[in-house]
């Protein structure tokens, strides 16, 4: 497919992909871009909460009131008071603070975890892409299968493997979004690699890896960042699903997912302990979603209007 | 047509064995000795030889592959060392349950999404659609088990209406059956009404542009009989192909949404196995689910090239 693109519709790619400074144009294309970004108030609503949950992971030791992991801090099972604003849990820890903390593992998971499936994806969709031939086969076909497994499945599965914590993780919820990553990649890289530019570098005896990395990458970023963008709260619900479930990270690791499933054994006593961490999850995953679907909108130039 | 359909074939055998590598690969990745998880602590050097070579774990990898995906082929998933049972057995208990849930949660979801996407899509830029499509993004963003946890504490725990958990199988008591799944069905068709409702909307207002239906209102055919008698048939092929798109997210939250109800399903099946460390079941649970997604894609792929003309004359 041919795109018909000038350079100011793309203005991540090029800041993302390293150009060098700033130019005019790029900051002209940047300014154009906040400006739709702006308009767009689910996508505005979005940054909000994704700031807000940066705040809370950073500076969740200064903000929580108490330690999260200490017990026996107020009366167990308590409901929302002065001395603990989102009331207790069953060991008497303070569920304000477990919230705040559980911010800080969610954004990591999440927002690593994507890092992670990007980073592989990419390298695999670039590959798979400008050289073709049996490696786009191979590459591609082991993604077809990696993509028909449910993430969640996956990720199960991954933790069976693995055993429990963090890292185990990230890692078996990174494995579940490799997939699109090199699909999304690879179907541009294929429209970009018959571009002259890369024909003309590639004649002048630049070799592939180098071609590759500047003049192929930063043509396909703005999907990939979209894409990125849009996983990072699949990957969140992804984890909060493995807690839930109990293979996530161990306790008493401070995790929304665990403490919703703790919860639920006190419904009927103390409700707060299951709906606020959930609360606090939904916001995010709402957040995220909206945020994602406002980059796509406004970076993404094919789905423009 | 036949060339589609046995390209499609070929792809479906080709992901599939694919998978089947992974699987196994993921399942020689767990640290331990299966040799040992058999034996227990206390057996002699021959002994240990002996169910070495039993389980085939003396032959090269790839041997051991072959080996594995023909009893797989013949429907033999090996045993489940904690249960005495055979792990087909096991996984086709509970992947019934798990069936009953999705296949139920579609139905809620389409009744949910069919009138709000339709609503959308003819009162565009309204309070209508704006209502409606805001409810989508809440419904699939809810992570399922949350949602299920706050549906207990409403309608069972508050008001008394549905039981809080429990499964039974349709043919065996329909009534009691519906009454127990009310609550799990609406857990996960919300979610995927989020979806459906979000895909009709887009879907009929790329047909109420299209060149026949401008013909049909020039001719003054109203705008309701409009949405009905033309549009509606044609947007709904997307839908189809968003329950084959979705139907891995589906069984995914159908995990979630059982742990949550107590459905003896695949997702307890699975977790239990791990937690027991009984591998050949979450072996079992993970092959069984790939190849329904793997199929069911298949089947909408299939019924997708059917209902449009241009891949079932090609």
């Amino acid at each position: 497919m041919a795109r018909q693109l000038d350079v100011g519709d793309l203005p991540i790619p090029s800041s993302v992909a390293g150009a060098e400074a700033a130019t005019p144009g790029t900051r002209a294309a940047l300014r154009g871009w906040w400006r739709r970004f702006a308009r767009n108030r689910g996508a505005v609503f979005g940054l909000a909460v994704l700031v807000v949950i940066l705040v809370l992971s950073l500076f969740a030791p200064l903000l929580a009131p108490y330690d999260p992991i200490a017990q026996g801090v107020g009366p167990a099972l308590a409901g929302p008071s002065l001395a603990h604003w989102a009331g207790t849990d069953s060991f008497g820890r303070d569920m304000l603070s477990r919230i705040i903390y559980g911010a800080r593992i969610a954004l990591v998971v999440g927002v690593v975890s994507v890092v992670l499936a990007m980073l592989i994806g990419v390298t695999l969709g670039l590959a798979a892409g400008y050289y073709g031939g049996w490696l786009d086969i191979v590459v591609m076909r082991v993604m077809d299968a990696l993509f028909a497994f449910p993430i969640i499945i996956l990720a199960i599965a991954m933790m069976a493997v693995m055993g429990f914590g963090v890292l185990n993780v990230i890692i078996a919820v990174a494995v579940g979004f490799i997939a699109p990553f090199a699909r999304v990649t690879r179907a541009d890289v294929l429209a970009v690699k018959e571009e002259p530019y890369v024909e003309a570098a590639r004649l002048a005896g630049v070799s592939g890896p180098a071609v590759i990395a500047r003049h192929v990458l930063p043509n396909v970023m703005a999907p990939i960042i979209v894409q990125a963008a849009l996983r990072v709260s699949g990957a969140i619900i992804t984890e909060a699903g493995l807690s839930f479930l109990g293979l996530g990270p161990p306790p008493p690791t401070p995790v929304w997912g665990s403490m919703i499933a703790e919860g639920r054994n006190f419904i009927v006593m103390a409700p707060h302990v299951s709906t606020y961490p959930g609360i606090a999850l939904m916001i995010a995953i709402v957040g995220l979603n909206l945020l994602g679907d406002g980059l796509r909108d406004t970076l993404d130039p094919r789905l423009r209007r | 047509m036949l060339r589609f359909v046995l390209s499609r074939f070929g792809q479906t055998i080709a992901v599939l064995l694919m998978a089947s590598v992974i699987i196994f690969a993921l399942m020689r990745l767990i640290p331990g000795d299966p040799v040992l998880m058999v034996l227990g602590d206390d057996f002699s050097q021959d002994a240990y030889d002996r169910m070495r070579a039993k389980l085939g774990l003396d032959r090269g990898l790839v041997v051991q592959y072959v080996l594995w995906l023909r009893s797989v082929l013949q429907g033999d998933l090996g045993d489940s060392i904690l249960q005495h049972q055979r792990v087909s057995i096991l996984v086709w208990e509970a992947f019934v349950p798990t069936l009953v849930l999705v296949v139920a949660s579609v139905i809620v979801g389409v009744l949910i999404a069919l009138p709000s996407g339709i609503v959308a899509a003819m009162r565009k830029d309204s309070a209508w659609d704006y209502g409606s499509m805001g409810f989508a993004i809440f419904a699939y963003s809810m992570p399922s088990f949350w949602k299920g946890i706050l549906l207990i504490w409403i309608f069972s725990v508050h008001f008394g209406w549905f039981p809080a958990m429990g499964y039974v199988a349709p043919w065996a008591d329909f009534g009691d059956a519906v009454w127990k799944l009310v609550l799990p069905a609406i857990t996960l068709g919300t979610f995927f009404s989020g979806l459906v409702a979000r895909i009709i909307r887009s879907s009929l207002l790329e047909v109420l542009e299209a060149d026949y239906i401008k013909a049909a209102r020039a001719k003054g055919v109203r705008q309701a009989a409009l949405v009905y008698r033309h549009a509606l048939s044609n947007a709904l092929i997307p839908v189809v192909t968003v329950i084959g798109l979705q139907f891995g997210a589906l069984l995914g939250g159908a995990v979630l949404t059982e742990t949550v109800f107590a459905i003896p399903g695949m997702g307890r099946l699975t977790v239990t196995a791990i937690l027991n460390r009984d591998y050949a079941v979450v072996q079992g649970t993970i092959l069984a689910g790939v190849f329904l997604v793997v199929l069911v894609n298949l089947a909408v792929d299939l019924t997708y090239a059917f209902l449009n003309p241009r891949i079932r004359v090609a």
